[in-house]
């Protein structure tokens, strides 16, 4: 007797009890479509997120860390010219914190009412340099960033309940109207950003008392250069007080945060191999049911030579193909459960290979663990009582 | 004649409270191309003769040989080769698997003997074609007639070309027309040195048998032809 034949055979004798087969291999196929579908949405969000980012964490920021009252301390005027003659660094763009500054939706909301939203001076570069986007009108740019035009972060445009940009569209900022030229999408890298309304550098020295200095600057360096950069850019950025500076680098942090995945995710995995339990212990408990049912057909195996070992194959087997069924079926919806939900986020879908391969091996696993005492119970069946059964 | 089973004072006693006695020191030789009827009221022992000779059940005491063999001690996987090789079944209830067809019920006879599937196949059609069966190879249990279905059983006790062929009852559910064919063809499997031992109460089926064996309370009483030791 062969592999095949114990195959073909268990084959053969679950498609004679389809739908009884179908059921009980449900179970798995449900534990084994949670598992997948978690760890797939989980890895699309992540890989949605790290596509965000752009696939190095190249991006560095630059501060001057924050005032005794908490507002952003100055870095030098310099700062942002300096930096760029690093060798290494692709982008650079700096942002003003502009103090006191109060962002309303017209000069009749009372001042104590600004929601939060401060006022950043930008540069034209800061798209480019942060992986920024528009969601409506346009960026500053060299023309705009010396006129009272202002883009809102996507949080900041939300709270003043402006979702779309038309030529009066204004805001009353530091007891002036600027006229909002565009919206932003959320910058995951840079959630500051989201909250601001982000003016021209020009127009914020002439007309909010800037001054000029930077307080953060954003810079893309080459990917094998970010260690490089880092050392040198306290003394570039602030040569008299390197140690004044704040160094962080928001895409590495966000990387490794999306790839620590979350609790959550635990939870359902959790719930999905308690679903593939309650699974194996119902392909168990048919498995039981079956050998009581098939004593005459075990007693006539065993009266044309089948061994007790043949038997027992025969039912393992059975329990194995029930859950490999299971867990292909699984795998399945699980796959299609994560490109139902990448479709309707606008996510790439992303099911890992080791998670397609988990599913089944769980699933083989179970089918056998339950396979265990069933087909034991069929093996230690003497030939001559197994006929007799009726 | 050349003896192919032997059964030398054979006890089988089921445990309980009380013990029962089925087999009280049998003996049975059974020679090549023999055709023998065990018959004997219900409970005397006809049954677990059958599967004590045919190495279902291992006996409590005695010694079963089969083709020279001492069987009685061998081990399960010993045995189970034994019944592949050199056994057939028939019994009353036809035992054939509902969900395989004609030629996959006979085909699994020879499972178990290592027959690779498609010398398998080649030797359940011809088993069925000797049957008279060669027009309903592909009919399942389900579409054939009580008597088609204990056909499609000889077919798959013969076609190992065993040595001895059991039958249990093998007209016990059939009518007596299909009764009658069974019997022929059982009684013909001997014409090729086939031994075929038939337990029945049925007094056509020991009639076409050329032996009869006569059983009461797990004894042979009489043997209308009992070889000598």
């Amino acid at each position: 007797m062969r592999a095949w034949d114990l195959l073909s055979g268990g084959l053969l004798a679950l498609r004679a009890r389809k739908l009884r087969a179908a059921l009980s291999a449900l179970g798995i196929a449900i534990g084994i479509a949670a598992g997948v579908a978690v760890l797939g949405i989980s890895a699309s969000s992540k890989a949605n997120l790290l596509s965000e980012l752009g696939s190095e964490a190249n991006l560095l920021t630059v501060s001057a860390g924050q005032n005794v009252d908490g507002s952003p301390a100055l870095l030098p005027l310099t700062a942002e010219s300096m930096v760029r003659r690093i060798p290494p660094v692709e982008s650079v763009t700096a942002t003003g914190y502009v103090a006191g500054a109060t962002v309303l939706r017209t000069a009749l909301v009372p001042a104590v009412n600004s929601g939060g939203i401060s006022v950043l001076a930008a540069q034209p570069s800061l798209l480019g340099t942060l992986g920024g986007s528009l969601a409506h009108g346009t960026f500053l740019n060299a023309a705009t960033q010396r006129y009272p035009a202002v883009v809102l972060g996507a949080v900041a445009a939300q709270n003043l309940g402006i979702d779309r940009v038309q030529p009066w569209t204004q805001v009353y900022l530091d007891g002036r109207y600027f006229t909002v030229i565009g919206i932003l999408r959320p910058v995951p890298l840079a959630p500051e950003i989201d909250e601001a309304a982000l003016v021209g550098f020009p127009v914020a020295n002439a007309l909010l008392g800037l001054g000029g200095h930077p307080t953060e600057l954003y810079l893309r360096a080459y990917p094998d250069q970010v260690q490089a950069v880092n050392s040198v850019l306290p003394f570039t950025a602030d040569p008299p007080c390197p140690e004044c500076v704040r160094l962080s680098t928001p895409s590495s942090i966000l990387a490794a945060r999306a790839k620590a995945g979350t609790a959550l995710t635990g939870l359902f995995l959790a719930l999905g191999g308690i679903a593939a339990g309650i699974g194996a212990v119902g392909i168990a408990n048919i498995m039981v049911i079956s050998v009581l049912e098939r004593r005459q057909e075990i007693g006539l195996r065993r009266s044309l030579g089948a061994t007790r070992w043949h038997v027992g194959a025969q039912f393992l087997v059975e329990s194995v193909l029930l859950s490999a069924f299971g867990g292909a079926a699984g795998v399945l919806l699980g796959v299609a459960a994560t490109a139902g939900y990448a479709v309707a986020a606008s996510q790439p879908a992303v099911v890992p290979v080791n998670t397609v391969l988990a599913g089944l091996g769980v699933a083989l696993g179970a089918g056998g663990l339950a396979g265990v005492y069933p087909a034991v119970k069929a093996a230690r069946l003497a030939p001559a009582e197994a006929l007799r059964a009726t | 004649m050349t003896e192919l089973l032997a059964v030398s004072n054979v006890r089988k006693t089921y445990p309980g409270s009380p013990p029962v006695q089925a087999l009280a020191a049998v003996s049975l030789t059974v020679h090549a191309g023999e055709r023998i009827a065990v018959v004997g009221p219900s409970g005397s022992g006809k049954t677990t003769l059958l599967h004590v000779a045919g190495t279902l059940e291992r006996p409590t005491d005695g010694s079963v040989r089969i083709g020279g063999e001492e069987v009685s001690g061998l081990s399960d996987v010993e045995l189970s080769r034994v019944r592949a090789r050199r056994l057939g079944f028939v019994f009353q209830q036809f035992h054939l698997l509902d969900h395989l067809d004609a030629v996959q019920n006979v085909a699994l006879s020879l499972l178990y003997r290592g027959v690779r599937v498609g010398d398998r196949r080649a030797a359940a059609i011809g088993a069925l074609d000797r049957v008279g069966l060669g027009h309903r190879l592909s009919h399942r249990p389900a579409q054939l007639s009580g008597g088609e279905r204990q056909r499609v059983a000889i077919a798959r006790a013969v076609a190992g070309r065993p040595e001895v062929v059991f039958a249990d009852e093998p007209t016990g559910n059939l009518d007596s027309a299909a009764g009658a064919e069974i019997i022929a063809l059982l009684a013909g499997l001997a014409d090729d040195g086939t031994a075929v031992v038939v337990v029945t109460h049925d007094q056509a089926v020991a009639a076409a048998m050329d032996r009869h064996v006569m059983m009461r309370d797990g004894l042979v009483v009489a043997d209308d032809r009992p070889v000598p030791a």
